[in-house]
């Protein structure tokens, strides 16, 4: 070989557009079968049920057809038997950095994650391939009780509180992905946070595919117990490779009363990633689950995060911006069950087409006709640069039953060679004045940010529009 | 036809068109530093259309002639270039960017401006803008409202001085600037366009109104026609146009034309 003599990285524009070479101890090879998952359970040390879980979770998805009838065809483009369904160097999650090897180490040092660690977070969970390198929460939140662990961790060390909820919120056959992820799940977090505990600060995972043909399958299961409150916030980047990778997460959020959970994410995938995720909330009576989503990036996206108003009083909300860059599709929207009275959501969706890029905005909103004093609102915005992109919405709206209320708006608008113009005649270059006009289309969104997300965003955005012009 | 100077702003027999539609037919014009010139003419001369051409607005060709800025050509140049090398453009009919604010927008134009990892000083640009904010009776709650969104005719005016005071170009020009603002509106943005006078920026104050002129007094003023400069003159000139309107000057201009 001739690394020596080139340099070990390779640098795009992209901030996480980089990767360092790996020897992995476990390698589940490539394909989907059986023999597959006991591998991955018998590395994990998986218990019984868990097996089982696995097994039923495979039968799904054999089952279960792809969604293209209602999505995309590029779905058909996915070879399951070229994937790599687990990848680890054997490591158990570290506790300091000093721990983690080195060669995992200067990835994350690379995309700042020890740094935000040190600034403004709780505790952070890193993620490189199938499993965490690094979970650490500060000790002080740690003493009120919170647990904030890698998913393998959690139903090893509390099953007591793993099991009453793992599968709860998204069973395992709800769709095809969901049905993939159950059988081959490893990573992702498990967090329970204890009665009347308000985390003041983020906890923070950072999930990072390194390896190419390879399907990573994180699943996360959030608690927040009475009158709790959390603010959780993921990241998640990949190198550009050749070949298409497979993201397909599972993460299920269980607000009990009066506990509220906020879930960001701010995902930045290369262009081969397809991303395929389920999300839901269960909120009880006067809870609240808020997801803030934010997509840029991957060949395609579909994403719906939901939340199921069980409890009266619930409030759901999704905030979501996704921008979809030339031969990028970003099918996203929202999925907002009402199941009880008085119960509140709240859906803002706001998309960007760019060149070739695609947005689909998809909407659900079930409120069934025994409920009462039921509210919900949908604004969905959608901005077009350039005559090809494209952009659709299907809002599917069912509301039953005397007093309650939706309110439902949308629009489409483009930036226009004349305020392109306008702008560049007070100097700003024409990738500029893009960035300037898209992030001005999102700031009512990136408000909800903390600071930190929102400056990150920006810069995505700038990247994402110096690369589109020009 | 005299050298332009090399600290002017000169248009050299410039042809432009729009599509196959020929807009400016030979417009000849020097703008020195220092010097305010006034362009008059009829709806549809081609008043804005020079503005634009100016500012490096892709929707026209150049089909012949030159502009340059101190002595140096700048067709051909994209609009960002030409900004940052001295020109602004006060528009006409401004544009109004959604979910950007004035604050934002102004500091990016500024940021432009300087050099790769120099940052702007948050502290004194805010001091530099409510002063001049001032200055020209805009609201202070302006910095964080759209900018032009939702702004009256007059607003939108104001603001447009407003950035040419951040920004301090060498050149500017100014198109229909007056229109839409009131007799008060008129004495504040004048008073904050004359206080931007100097030997160093050249000023095209494009309007149809002598009124203006009595506040913003040129050094020169320009009768526009049909995409030339039929006829120049000194500040009197516009008092002249005022009275009397334009078909005098056509006629001179034909009539001078055929006896050539
Ligand atoms: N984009 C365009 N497409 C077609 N014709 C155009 C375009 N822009 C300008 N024109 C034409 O060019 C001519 C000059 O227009 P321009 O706006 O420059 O006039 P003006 O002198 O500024 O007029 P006003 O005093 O009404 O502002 C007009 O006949 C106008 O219709
Ligand atoms: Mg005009």
């Amino acid at each position: 070989m001739t690394t020596e003599t080139k340099p070990d990285i390779d640098i795009d524009r992209s901030v996480g557009d980089f990767r360092y070479e790996m020897d992995y101890a476990f390698d589940a090879g490539i394909g989907l079968n059986e023999a597959t998952i006991d591998y991955i359970s018998d590395v994990k040390g998986d218990p019984d049920w868990v097996r089982e879980f696995r097994k039923e979770g495979y039968r799904k998805f054999l089952e279960k057809p792809m969604p293209t009838h209602w999505a995309t065809k590029d779905l058909e483009n996915i070879v399951f038997e070229n994937i790599r369904y687990y990848l680890s160097q054997g490591q158990v999650p570290k506790r300091t950095w000093d721990e983690v090897p080195d060669d995992i180490k200067k990835t994350f040092e690379r995309l700042g994650i020890p740094e935000q660690e040190r600034k403004f977070l709780a505790g952070v969970e890193a993620q490189f391939d199938s499993e965490a390198a690094y979970s650490n929460i500060k000790a002080a939140v740690g003493e009120q009780g919170v647990i904030f662990v890698g998913s393998t961790e959690g139903l090893k060390e509390h099953p007591e509180i793993f099991k009453k909820w793992f599968g709860k919120v998204i069973p395992s056959g709800d769709n095809k992905f969901s049905a993939l992820n159950s059988a081959v799940f490893s990573g992702g977090s498990f967090i329970y946070v204890p009665p009347g505990v308000k985390v003041k600060h983020p906890l923070q995972a950072y999930f990072r595919i390194n390896a190419q043909n390879f399907g990573q399958f994180e699943r996360t299961l959030i608690i927040a117990d009475e009158g709790a409150e959390l603010t959780y916030m993921e990241g998640c980047t990949a190198p550009k490779f050749e070949t298409a990778t497979l993201h397909s997460a599972v993460v299920e959020l269980v607000a009990m009363k009066g506990a509220k959970i906020q879930y960001i994410t701010v995902q930045n995938w290369s262009s081969n990633v397809f991303n395929l995720v389920t999300k839901r909330g269960i909120a009880h009576e006067d809870a609240e689950v808020k997801w803030i989503d934010c997509n840029i990036g991957s060949r395609l996206t579909m994403k719906y995060p939901g939340v199921v108003m069980k409890g009266k009083g619930a409030r759901g909300e999704v905030v979501s911006i996704a921008l979809a860059g030339d031969g990028q599709h970003q099918d996203t929207g929202a999925k907002m069950i009402h199941a009880a009275d008085n119960t509140t959501s709240n859906i803002i969706s706001k998309s960007i087409s760019l060149g070739s890029g695609r947005s689909t905005y998809r909407g659900m909103v079930h409120v069934p006709k025994h409920l009462k004093g039921c509210k919900n609102n949908t604004e969905c915005d959608a901005l077009l640069i350039n005559s090809h992109s494209r952009t659709d919405t299907y809002p599917a709206i069912s509301v039953r039953g005397q007093g309650n209320a939706v309110q439902h708006e949308a629009s489409v608008s483009q930036i226009s060679a004349e305020q392109i113009f306008y702008m560049q005649q007070r100097g700003l270059s024409e990738a500029a004045a893009m960035s300037l006009a898209v992030n001005g289309f999102v700031n009512d969104l990136v408000q909800q940010f903390p600071m930190e997300y929102s400056v990150e965003l920006k810069r995505l955005i700038d990247l994402e529009m110096e690369g589109s012009v020009g | 036809m005299s050298a332009p100077s090399s600290s002017s702003l000169s248009i050299r027999d410039l042809h432009a068109s729009i599509g196959d539609k020929p807009i400016l037919k030979g417009l000849t014009l020097d703008i020195p530093k220092g010097e305010v010139h006034a362009i008059m003419g009829k709806n549809g001369a081609g008043k804005s259309t020079l503005a634009k051409i100016m500012a490096g607005h892709p929707d026209y060709t150049v089909t012949s002639g030159d502009v340059l800025l101190d002595g140096e050509s700048i067709l051909g140049i994209e609009p960002d270039v030409r900004a940052r090398l001295g020109l602004f453009l006060a528009f006409q009919y401004p544009m109004e960017i959604p979910g950007v604010t004035i604050a934002n927008f102004i500091r990016a134009a500024l940021q432009a401006r300087l050099p790769e990892g120099e940052e702007l000083e948050a502290t004194d640009y805010y001091a530099k803008l409510y002063s001049k904010m001032d200055a020209l009776s805009v609201p202070r709650n302006f910095t964080s409202r759209s900018v032009n969104e939702g702004f009256s005719g007059g607003e939108k005016k104001r603001c447009e001085i407003l950035q040419m005071a951040m920004l301090e170009p060498s050149y500017a020009v100014l198109d229909e600037t007056d229109s839409g603002l009131d007799i008060d509106a008129l004495k504040i943005v004048s008073a904050g366009v004359n206080a931007l006078r100097g030997p160093n920026i050249g000023m095209l104050v494009i309007t149809h109104y002598q009124r203006l002129l009595d506040y913003i007094v040129p050094d020169k003023v320009h009768v526009m026609s049909e995409g030339r400069i039929i006829h120049s003159g000194d500040k009197d000139l516009a008092l002249k146009l005022e009275a009397e309107g334009y078909d005098w000057v056509e006629k001179e201009y034909s009539a001078g034309k055929s006896a050539v």
